[in-house]
Protein backbone atom coordinates (compact mmCIF):
# COMPACT_ATOMS: atom_id res chain seq x y z
CA UNK A 1 0.00 0.00 0.00
CA UNK A 2 2.32 2.22 1.12
CA UNK A 3 4.53 1.16 -2.26
CA UNK A 4 1.87 1.90 -4.16
CA UNK A 5 1.46 5.19 -2.67
CA UNK A 6 5.02 6.04 -3.34
CA UNK A 7 4.57 5.22 -6.79
CA UNK A 8 1.75 7.20 -7.85
CA UNK A 9 3.34 10.29 -5.49
CA UNK A 10 7.11 9.85 -8.04
CA UNK A 11 4.97 9.13 -11.26
CA UNK A 12 2.75 12.68 -10.20
CA UNK A 13 3.55 15.39 -12.52
CA UNK A 14 4.73 18.79 -10.92
CA UNK A 15 2.11 21.15 -12.39
CA UNK A 16 -1.08 18.94 -11.59
CA UNK A 17 -3.45 22.01 -10.37
CA UNK A 18 -2.27 24.03 -13.42
CA UNK A 19 -3.37 21.31 -16.13
CA UNK A 20 -6.41 21.08 -13.90
CA UNK A 21 -7.25 24.98 -14.20
CA UNK A 22 -6.32 24.45 -17.69
CA UNK A 23 -8.78 21.57 -18.27
CA UNK A 24 -11.49 23.73 -16.91
CA UNK A 25 -10.73 26.80 -18.74
CA UNK A 26 -10.31 24.76 -21.99
CA UNK A 27 -12.33 22.12 -22.53
CA UNK A 28 -9.55 19.05 -23.24
CA UNK A 29 -6.33 21.91 -22.87
CA UNK A 30 -5.36 19.41 -19.84
CA UNK A 31 -5.39 16.64 -22.22
CA UNK A 32 -3.30 18.34 -24.16
CA UNK A 33 -0.39 19.34 -22.20
CA UNK A 34 -0.27 15.79 -20.93
CA UNK A 35 0.19 14.95 -24.53
CA UNK A 36 -2.95 12.75 -25.20
CA UNK A 37 -3.81 14.69 -28.04
CA UNK A 38 -6.25 12.32 -29.36
CA UNK A 39 -8.64 12.45 -26.48
CA UNK A 40 -7.59 16.55 -26.14
CA UNK A 41 -8.77 17.49 -29.50
CA UNK A 42 -12.08 14.81 -29.33
CA UNK A 43 -12.97 17.59 -26.19
CA UNK A 44 -12.04 20.31 -27.68
CA UNK A 45 -14.18 19.69 -30.31
CA UNK A 46 -17.00 17.88 -28.09
CA UNK A 47 -17.71 20.39 -25.39
CA UNK A 48 -18.02 23.50 -26.79
CA UNK A 49 -20.22 22.27 -29.73
CA UNK A 50 -22.23 20.97 -27.66
CA UNK A 51 -22.18 24.43 -25.31
CA UNK A 52 -22.84 26.36 -28.63
CA UNK A 53 -25.79 24.31 -29.64
CA UNK A 54 -27.78 25.27 -26.12
CA UNK A 55 -27.22 28.25 -26.41
CA UNK A 56 -28.01 27.78 -30.00
CA UNK A 57 -30.99 25.97 -28.40
CA UNK A 58 -32.08 29.36 -26.62
CA UNK A 59 -30.66 27.77 -23.39
CA UNK A 60 -29.88 30.45 -20.21
CA UNK A 61 -26.79 30.37 -18.22
CA UNK A 62 -28.21 30.35 -14.76
CA UNK A 63 -27.17 33.36 -12.27
CA UNK A 64 -25.84 32.27 -9.01
CA UNK A 65 -28.80 32.90 -6.74
CA UNK A 66 -28.60 32.20 -2.91
CA UNK A 67 -32.56 32.37 -2.80
CA UNK A 68 -33.15 29.69 -5.49
CA UNK A 69 -30.75 26.74 -4.17
CA UNK A 70 -31.66 24.81 -7.57
CA UNK A 71 -30.42 27.74 -9.89
CA UNK A 72 -27.73 27.97 -8.25
CA UNK A 73 -26.55 24.31 -8.90
CA UNK A 74 -27.34 25.22 -12.83
CA UNK A 75 -25.10 28.21 -12.74
CA UNK A 76 -22.30 25.66 -11.10
CA UNK A 77 -22.95 23.50 -14.21
CA UNK A 78 -22.98 25.90 -16.76
CA UNK A 79 -19.62 27.36 -14.87
CA UNK A 80 -17.92 24.02 -15.66
CA UNK A 81 -17.53 24.88 -19.19
CA UNK A 82 -14.95 27.05 -18.61
CA UNK A 83 -13.77 30.06 -20.60
CA UNK A 84 -16.42 29.34 -23.12
CA UNK A 85 -19.18 30.23 -20.62
CA UNK A 86 -17.20 33.91 -19.83
CA UNK A 87 -17.25 34.39 -23.78
CA UNK A 88 -20.75 34.03 -23.69
CA UNK A 89 -21.63 35.77 -21.01
CA UNK A 90 -19.70 38.95 -22.37
CA UNK A 91 -21.21 38.61 -26.12
CA UNK A 92 -24.78 38.36 -24.21
CA UNK A 93 -25.57 35.34 -25.12
CA UNK A 94 -27.23 32.83 -23.07
CA UNK A 95 -30.44 35.30 -21.78
CA UNK A 96 -32.54 32.00 -22.43
CA UNK A 97 -35.89 32.34 -23.89
CA UNK A 98 -38.33 30.23 -21.63
CA UNK A 99 -41.49 30.55 -23.95
CA UNK A 100 -39.24 28.79 -27.04
CA UNK A 101 -40.00 25.15 -27.68
CA UNK A 102 -36.42 24.37 -27.17
CA UNK A 103 -35.67 26.31 -24.16
CA UNK A 104 -35.20 23.22 -21.80
CA UNK A 105 -33.17 21.25 -24.49
CA UNK A 106 -30.89 24.23 -24.57
CA UNK A 107 -30.38 24.28 -20.35
CA UNK A 108 -30.14 20.13 -20.21
CA UNK A 109 -27.25 20.75 -23.62
CA UNK A 110 -25.22 23.23 -21.30
CA UNK A 111 -25.75 22.09 -18.18
CA UNK A 112 -24.91 18.42 -19.85
CA UNK A 113 -21.40 19.88 -21.25
CA UNK A 114 -20.12 21.77 -18.16
CA UNK A 115 -20.83 18.53 -15.72
CA UNK A 116 -18.52 16.60 -18.49
CA UNK A 117 -15.87 19.10 -18.45
CA UNK A 118 -15.92 18.56 -15.18
CA UNK A 119 -15.46 14.93 -15.43
CA UNK A 120 -12.83 15.65 -18.13
CA UNK A 121 -10.93 17.78 -15.69
CA UNK A 122 -11.23 15.05 -12.89
CA UNK A 123 -10.01 12.51 -15.90
CA UNK A 124 -7.08 14.67 -16.52
CA UNK A 125 -6.04 14.98 -13.04
CA UNK A 126 -6.18 11.15 -12.34
CA UNK A 127 -3.65 10.79 -15.73
CA UNK A 128 -1.12 13.99 -13.92
CA UNK A 129 -1.18 11.98 -10.71
CA UNK A 130 0.02 8.69 -13.34
CA UNK A 131 -2.91 6.89 -12.24
CA UNK A 132 -3.66 6.02 -15.53
CA UNK B 1 -32.10 13.53 -28.48
CA UNK B 2 -29.84 11.95 -31.22
CA UNK B 3 -27.92 15.23 -31.15
CA UNK B 4 -27.95 14.69 -27.60
CA UNK B 5 -27.08 11.28 -27.31
CA UNK B 6 -24.03 11.79 -29.70
CA UNK B 7 -22.18 14.59 -27.85
CA UNK B 8 -22.64 12.66 -24.60
CA UNK B 9 -21.53 9.07 -26.09
CA UNK B 10 -18.59 10.86 -27.99
CA UNK B 11 -17.43 12.36 -24.56
CA UNK B 12 -18.11 9.13 -22.62
CA UNK B 13 -16.46 7.40 -25.31
CA UNK B 14 -13.39 9.64 -25.26
CA UNK B 15 -12.91 8.96 -21.65
CA UNK B 16 -13.10 5.55 -21.37
CA UNK B 17 -11.05 3.87 -24.00
CA UNK B 18 -7.64 4.65 -25.12
CA UNK B 19 -7.36 3.66 -28.99
CA UNK B 20 -9.45 5.45 -31.51
CA UNK B 21 -11.26 1.78 -32.36
CA UNK B 22 -11.85 1.28 -29.09
CA UNK B 23 -13.50 4.20 -28.31
CA UNK B 24 -15.75 4.36 -31.93
CA UNK B 25 -17.05 1.05 -31.16
CA UNK B 26 -17.70 2.60 -27.49
CA UNK B 27 -19.57 5.62 -28.65
CA UNK B 28 -21.31 3.78 -31.52
CA UNK B 29 -22.83 1.40 -28.72
CA UNK B 30 -23.89 3.93 -26.06
CA UNK B 31 -25.16 6.16 -29.10
CA UNK B 32 -27.44 3.29 -29.96
CA UNK B 33 -28.56 2.30 -26.39
CA UNK B 34 -29.32 6.06 -25.42
CA UNK B 35 -31.41 6.20 -28.46
CA UNK B 36 -33.42 3.15 -28.35
CA UNK B 37 -33.64 3.66 -23.98
CA UNK B 38 -35.11 7.24 -24.85
CA UNK B 39 -37.73 5.77 -27.56
CA UNK B 40 -38.72 2.47 -25.11
CA UNK B 41 -38.88 4.83 -22.49
CA UNK B 42 -41.34 7.49 -24.33
CA UNK B 43 -43.34 4.66 -25.50
CA UNK B 44 -43.64 3.59 -21.62
CA UNK B 45 -44.47 6.83 -20.48
CA UNK B 46 -47.10 7.28 -22.98
CA UNK B 47 -48.95 4.56 -22.24
CA UNK B 48 -49.08 5.55 -18.60
CA UNK B 49 -52.28 7.43 -17.72
CA UNK B 50 -50.30 10.83 -16.23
Amino acid sequence: MATATARVAASAHPYTYAICAAAWAVPGAGHLWLGRRQKGLSFLVLLPLMFACGLWLEGRLFPFEVTEPLVGLMALADLGNGIPYFIAQLLSLGAGRPVAVTYEYGNAFIITAGLMNMLVVLDAFDVAQGRK
Amino acid sequence: MVLFSFFVSGVFATLMRETVAEQFRLGARLLGAFVAGGIVLGWLLYALPL
